[in-house]
């Protein structure tokens, strides 16, 4: 029997360890330590309810497992064959309780390609990423196919960059093996912007071999040596982890020189970043390495041409390349029959926001936007009315119910005025506001432009004070003008992809959401009663019965009124809390 | 791997087979899990009165035995069925049939059960008849 405990970032910060640790005392307490084997893996994915454990082979799934549990699962499912029925996970539909994964509604329309080994080998192992298939790839590429028969392969299985812009990996890997040069790289980009979006981190810490593979994979293809791993420095746990990993193939011969007996040699380096969100784009990234300042510059050249140092370097994403070994030991035939017409394979999200099953999921391209949200999201919380989906990060934009069966791929998001961006998705309820969520968007790529293109540096700013007029209830109708007008103008005036993108989610919400924009600038409203500044909180006397629980509640004493007799809120003193509004049994307080 | 013990290299594709085909069968189990319901499932009673009458040293010969015949089948623990008279008692479910549990297991009836209903899909004596149904967790 193996019991597997998450080990990623997430379930490690809610003491996934310290399971860990007292599983083993536990087992050796029973004497069963030499019979069941506990093993520490990346991501499940399922990171709203973790800590989770599965256990095998009868692949029961713990969900919110504290230290404290680790007795019970070793006396009565390891020792007496009982699942512990309270730590099962419950279907949040109708409150059964779920034993196996292939019962759970979250794991059920997810294909695993990019998350493969996560949640199922321990990264720590290079054996058991053996094996699974690991290496074979680039045992076959090297040893036995041609550079451009790989590249073949690629290009036929339709991959595109995962990072964000939909690049077709396999044109880029040719683009930089034509060009002539004694020395190339590969770059592995796995700095990971968005806020909320965790798909790099995740496979980095739960897989990081089929990076290491891919990377060598390609490095064959384009005729390097040497590969290079940006990563930023906030992420220990996947830096750890792939370092080590880098060690076990150093040593079992898989990197460094005269792999596999062929003649190929590659060797891959660590570079670490500040986290700066501009430093996704590649151009920046490569200024950073080189320890200059990360800031993009103009394309072309491209980095395929002149990139690191000045020599042609292949920059491709952490998912991208962890999709690589599969696709050459399925072939690429098996890959692009999974997705839509011009997007093939899967896509890895970071589902987050107001669904049931928070967490992260890969699933086929061509799915709606309706069965992620509604089918393995579980729909959305507490019962509430869906509003709108978020996708794309602070480059994307915000999708309405309309577009909820549209089959999420590249091509089709923006179509819709969004972006595929890296992968994150945030769902939002009736009780969100759009204008703020913009701002809010908008606070972030202010604090990330790298400052050297005006429009996106003053640009933004303006946008922003605009948005903060709107939603403090100063905003007229011909800011709404300036919003569009001002956004356009940056997206046409700015060098890289930040200050491009950058005004997408107002854009979107303009767009999308026009009558709350406009219900705060003509009636000074906010219709998701989010915008404090616009909100008055009011007794019905009518309903009140005097129960001075608001009275009792209130932080700043802005409520009066005898007993059992209707009371009163003083607008002046009122901070606009929402604690009378919650605590009222009577529903006597209503928000204006 | 044999010869690589003293340096770990992995000097080529058919070495890399090697460690491969090692470890897979380390982590079988968790394979197994993958796709459970295909199949073959022998369930060993283990509370209690089924560890005393010697359930634990059965389980371990039955995967010892399964893995030495290659048969491909999930062993799990449960716990007593209710026939504590019967110990050890083992419920043994192929693919798409109703599970059928035996009593008295010892070492050569597992043997006796491996070889003619877990590998022909034959019972053997010593069935006990199922005299209660389960629920089905989801319901």
């Amino acid at each position: 029997m193996h019991i597997l405990v998450c080990g990623g970032t997430g379930c490690r910060a809610s003491q996934s360890e310290q399971i860990i640790q007292n599983l083993n005392t536990e087992l050796q307490n029973t004497n069963l330590e030499s019979d069941v084997k506990v093993v520490t893996t990346g991501c499940f994915g399922f990171c709203e309810k973790g800590p989770v454990i599965k256990v095998v082979p009868d692949n029961t799934f713990y969900t919110e497992v504290r230290p404290s549990d680790a007795a019970d699962i070793v006396n009565e499912h390891v020792v007496k064959g009982r699942p512990v029925k309270r730590l099962l996970y419950k279907n949040p539909k109708n409150d059964y309780h779920v034993t196996s994964t292939s019962n759970i509604d979250f794991y059920k329309k997810q294909i695993r390609i990019a998350l493969r080994n996560c949640g199922f080998v321990d990264p720590e192992s290079i054996d058991e990423y053996i094996a699974r298939d690991g290496y074979e790839a680039l045992g076959k590429c090297i040893g036995e196919l041609s550079p451009e028969a790989v590249i073949a392969t690629v290009k036929d299985s339709g991959l595109r960059g995962r990072g964000g812009g939909g690049f077709p990996t396999g044109l880029k890997w040719e683009i930089t093996r034509n060009v002539e040069n004694e020395q190339k790289y590969v770059v592995c980009n796995a700095d990971e912007g968005d806020p909320g979006a965790f798909m790099d981190r995740s496979i980095l810490e739960g897989d990081p071999h089929s990076v290491i593979e891919a990377m060598a994979i390609c490095g064959y293809c384009i005729g390097a040596d040497t590969g290079l791993v940006y990563i930023r420095a906030e992420y220990p746990l996947a830096i750890n982890r792939l370092k080590i990993a880098l060690a076990q193939a150093r040593e079992y011969g898989l990197l460094g020189e005269d792999i596999l007996g062929t003649g190929f040699n590659f060797e891959i380096e660590i570079r670490y970043g500040a986290g700066a969100f501009v430093c996704g784009e590649e151009t920046a990234l490569i200024h950073s390495m080189e320890g200059h300042r990360g800031e993009p510059t103009f394309k072309p050249p491209f980095p395929s041409v002149s990139g690191y140092m000045g020599k042609p370097t292949n920059v491709n994403n952490v998912e991208t390349f962890a999709n690589i070994p599969v696709i050459i030991n399925k072939g690429a035939a098996w890959f692009s029959k999974i997705g839509t017409e011009k997007s093939k394979g899967t896509k890895v999200f970071a589902l987050a926001g107001k669904v049931n099953n928070v967490g992260l999921i890969e699933v086929p391209m061509g799915i709606t936007l309706r069965e992620v949200i509604f089918d393995i999201g579980g729909g959305i919380r507490e019962g509430k009315k869906f509003k709108s989906v978020q996708t794309g990060g602070p480059s994307g934009g915000c999708l309405t119910d309309k577009d909820l069966d549209t089959p999420i791929d590249y091509d089709n998001l923006i179509a819709a005025g969004s972006m595929m961006g890296s992968g994150g998705m945030i769902v939002m309820d009736e009780d969100d506001c759009m204008v703020s969520i913009s701002k809010f968007y908008l606070e972030f790529t202010l604090d990330e432009s790298c400052g050297k293109c005006t429009p996106c540096r003053i640009g933004n700013k303006r946008l922003h004070e605009i948005l903060d007029k709107i939603t403090k209830g100063e905003g007229t109708e011909e800011d709404l003008e300036r919003l569009y007008m001002l956004s356009n103008v940056i997206k046409d005036t700015s060098l890289c992809g930040l200050g491009q993108t950058s005004p997408n989610p107002v854009l979107s919400t303009l767009k999308n959401f026009h009558d709350e924009y406009k219900a705060h600038v003509t009636e000074g409203t906010c219709p998701a009663g989010q915008c404090k500044d616009l909100l008055k909180y009011e007794i019905i006397p009518d309903l009140c019965t005097g129960c001075t629980v608001c009275y009792r509640n209130c932080p700043v004493g802005a409520i009066s009124g005898e007993r059992k007799l209707p009371h009163y809120i003083d607008q002046s003193l009122c901070i606009k809390c929402g604690v009378c509004y919650d605590k009222c049994k009577f529903k006597a307080i209503r928000i204006a | 791997m044999n010869q690589n013990i003293m340096s770990k290299k992995v000097k080529s594709l058919a070495d890399l087979k090697k460690i491969k085909a090692d470890v897979q069968q380390k982590m079988k189990l968790r394979e197994q899990g993958e796709h459970a319901d295909k199949m073959a499932q022998i369930k060993v009673a283990m509370a209690t009165c089924g560890i005393a009458s010697g359930a634990k040293e059965v389980m371990e010969f039955i995967i010892d035995e399964l893995d030495y015949r290659g048969v491909d089948a999930i062993v799990t623990q449960t716990g007593c069925m209710g026939y504590c008279y019967a110990e050890p008692t083992i419920e043994v479910i192929l693919p798409e049939q109703e599970p059928v549990i035996y009593g008295f297991v010892t070492k050569d009836k597992a043997r006796e059960i491996i070889e003619e209903h877990v590998i022909k899909g034959e019972m053997v004596d010593g069935v006990i008849p199922i005299t209660f149904k389960t629920i089905d967790e989801e319901n």
